[in-house]
């Protein structure tokens, strides 16, 4: 990876955490309707897989979605207007944090159902497999999804047809409020994917590099073989599930640890600084960044409200 | 009489449940440490344990299933869905098993057990997360529907349900949790006898209007409506969805020769469509001076931003002017 991959791993790792320190914000200031999932601590992930993609792969996203989108290359403020409910949203106001699409950068859709997008993700490699086409779906989703059926009835069945799948669960030791560990029988989510005969590895979720080579890596393989892969990522939120969490499921010195030790981008931080580059071009890189963000907010606070007019009608196609 | 929320209501109801049949456990996402994604179940892990208060992972389609096999072993289970939307990855046990077997065994077993879940939009959850799924479990033979609208109603069908020999739907809209009113904190009644019997909430002679679940307060806070002083005005808590009760609302339609239907869920194969086809063929068809009218939320999905989700949900705006329209009009 050279020195320009690096920054932009960085650069995109920093959009997800201040646009959604900015969602947050706004939150707090009463502009935004219904609750939300974030991603904050967990953006090496998104980053690292989405980066490791090409325009043309596709991916599936989860409820906890902002990161994988804007890593696939959506434009922030089309996300901070849908999240207002403006007409210039990815939605046009009508999906929300939860449902944010964004097809013309191969992202499939977030998706409020737990594992909701395993099995969509099976269908979607099919297609490409069919149509001869020679990329990939990655399909994201949480260690909460690995109990629920649809998680076994699709990697089985990408299995069985070798589909060329991508199942990346984000691993952040957490469902809403269930520790994965008391959740997930036998103890390993990597190993429920080798029973189906697929190959998987568990790695590092806060470790960009780590994510972006391995993605590389598997998207690869899987290109050649046709078969269909697993990566566990495992990584941290911090904040509250949504906002209405209380976190009584976990202590306050975990959730510091997490921040203090392993924060994703503190430890890219130092890993570029002692690579040799220099701060000055981080900090170039952060204020571009919080412009972006800003702008992006400002513009969407100024669109215009999606028109209440043919919902029914638009309810088909 | 202590006032409390309806989550409250539920949460003592629950309690109530537990004290009473040592083989009742409550199962579901979230449910303990966490106290439910609403509240409802907060403190019961402290007070009933881990054996009886159950964690589960993601897995609705197993906690519906362990709900029906509990059941038809001697058990009473409750059982949550958190969000009702997702009762559909739950539909098998509860569809196909659980409204079957006792019809299906000759009546060999019973399946007692209450399925509990939030319905309904408001929270701007948007379309997976906002839906009124009630008809649909309206259509199976063997369910029983229950959709409380305030805190006292909550705790009288819940201890019903939980009397029922019968597999109960049992959804929770999540507008009423925050709702605040006195309770009567009743013993576990003799029998379900109030499960199918809906109720006459407010008097009157002009109209008569038929709702259930958080739509009842909607209707109650529009007619209060300055410029509806005039009118008078009878509206019914439907209370149970199946079996329903017609028979208070045709009662009532004979004596208001009106009927207007109020209620969240899109039109199309809904409550409102069976109540307004039961009036209509019922004995009081040559009572009805108008043709009743259903006002139900719009055939889409329920769209995240606000001013969008207010436009699919009847409001308070909405019922006035259909009331006025459909009594000035005469
Ligand atoms: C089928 C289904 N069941 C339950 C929920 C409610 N819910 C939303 S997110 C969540 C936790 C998901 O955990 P995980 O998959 O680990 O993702 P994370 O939230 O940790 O990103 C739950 C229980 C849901 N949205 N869909
Ligand atoms: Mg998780």
């Amino acid at each position: 990876m050279n020195k320009e991959n690096k920054l932009e791993l960085y650069r995109m790792m920093l959009l997800i955490r201040l646009f959604e320190e900015a969602l947050e914000e706004m939150f707090s200031r009463g502009l935004l309707h219904g609750t939300m999932h974030l991603s904050i601590g967990q953006e090496a992930t998104a980053t690292g897989a989405c980066l490791a993609l090409e325009r043309e792969d596709l991916i599936t996203s989860t409820h906890r979605g902002h990161g994988h989108c804007l890593a696939k290359g959506a434009d922030p403020y089309k996300m901070f207007a849908e999240l207002l409910g403006r007409e210039d949203g990815y939605c046009r106001g009508r999906g929300g944090s939860m449902h944010i699409a964004d097809l013309s950068n191969g992202n499939l859709g977030a998706n409020g159902i737990v594992a909701g997008s395993l099995t969509i993700s099976v269908g979607a490699a099919l297609s490409l497999k069919i149509q001869k086409q020679d990329n990939i779906v990655l399909c994201f989703f949480g260690d909460g999804a690995v109990n629920e059926g649809s998680f076994h009835e699709a990697l089985n069945l990408a299995s069985l047809w070798d589909l060329p799948v991508l199942f990346v669960c984000e691993n952040n030791q957490y469902g809403m409020s269930m520790a994965s560990e008391n959740a997930v029988a036998g103890g390993s989510i990597a190993q429920r994917a080798e029973s189906y005969g697929i190959k998987s590895i568990s790695i590092d979720g806060n470790n960009v590099e780590e994510v972006y080579n391995s993605v590389l890596e598997f998207k690869e393989t899987i290109k050649s073989s046709g078969k269909p892969m697993f990566i566990e990522s495992v990584t941290y939120r911090y904040r509250g599930h949504s906002k209405s969490d209380r976190n009584l499921y976990r202590t306050s010195e975990e959730i510091e640890f997490w921040k203090e030790e392993k924060d994703p981008l503190k430890r890219f931080i130092g890993k570029l600084t002692e690579e040799g580059v220099e701060i000055e071009t981080l900090k170039e890189i952060e204020s571009e960044v919080r412009e972006v963000i800003r702008d992006s907010v400002k513009k969407a606070l100024q669109s215009p409200e999606s028109p209440k007019t043919n919902l029914e009608e638009d309810s088909y196609a | 009489m202590p006032e409390m929320t309806t989550g409250q209501a539920i949460k003592e109801a629950l309690s109530l449940c537990l004290d009473s049949n040592n083989t009742t456990f409550i199962a579901g996402e979230d449910i303990g440490v966490y106290g439910g994604a609403f509240g409802v179940t907060d403190g019961l892990l402290e007070k009933y344990g881990e054996e009886r208060i159950k964690d589960t992972p993601i897995s609705e389609d197993v906690i519906a299933g362990l709900a029906v096999g509990a059941a038809i072993t001697g058990s009473k289970p409750i059982v949550e869905m958190q969000f009702s939307d997702f009762i559909v990855n739950a539909m098998d046990p509860i569809v196909n098993q659980a409204a079957k077997l006792h019809f299906m065994y000759g009546g060999a077993v019973n399946v007692p057990m209450i399925v509990r879940g939030a319905s309904g939009a408001g929270t701007g959850a948007a379309a997976q997360h906002s839906q009124s799924l009630e008809s649909w479990f309206c259509h199976v033979p063997g369910l029983k529907v229950v959709t409380p609208s305030n805190p006292q109603n909550a705790y009288d069908l819940l201890l019903a349900s939980f009397v029922d020999p019968n597999p109960i739907i049992f959804m929770e809209h999540k507008l009423i949790y925050k709702l605040k009113s006195e309770v009567t904190l009743g013993p576990l009644p003799k029998d379900s006898s109030i499960l199918g019997n809906s109720k006459v909430v407010l008097e009157g002679s002009d109209i008569t209007i038929a709702s259930y679940s958080n739509m009842v307060n909607t209707v109650l806070n529009a007619v209060k409506d300055d410029s509806l002083k005039d009118y008078s005005i009878e509206v019914i808590d439907l209370l149970t969805l199946s079996p329903l009760d017609t028979e208070t609302v045709i009662t009532s339609v004979e004596k208001t020769h009106k009927l207007l239907m109020c209620q969240e869920a899109p039109g199309s194969s809904s409550i409102g469509t069976t109540l307004i086809s039961e009036v209509v063929s019922s004995r009081a068809f040559n009572s009805l001076k108008k043709p009743p009218k259903l006002l139900a939320g719009l055939h889409s999905p329920m769209p995240s931003a606000k001013h969008l989700e207010t436009t699919v949900i009847p409001q308070e705006e909405d019922i006035v002017i259909k009331i006025k329209e459909m009594i000035d009009n005469e």
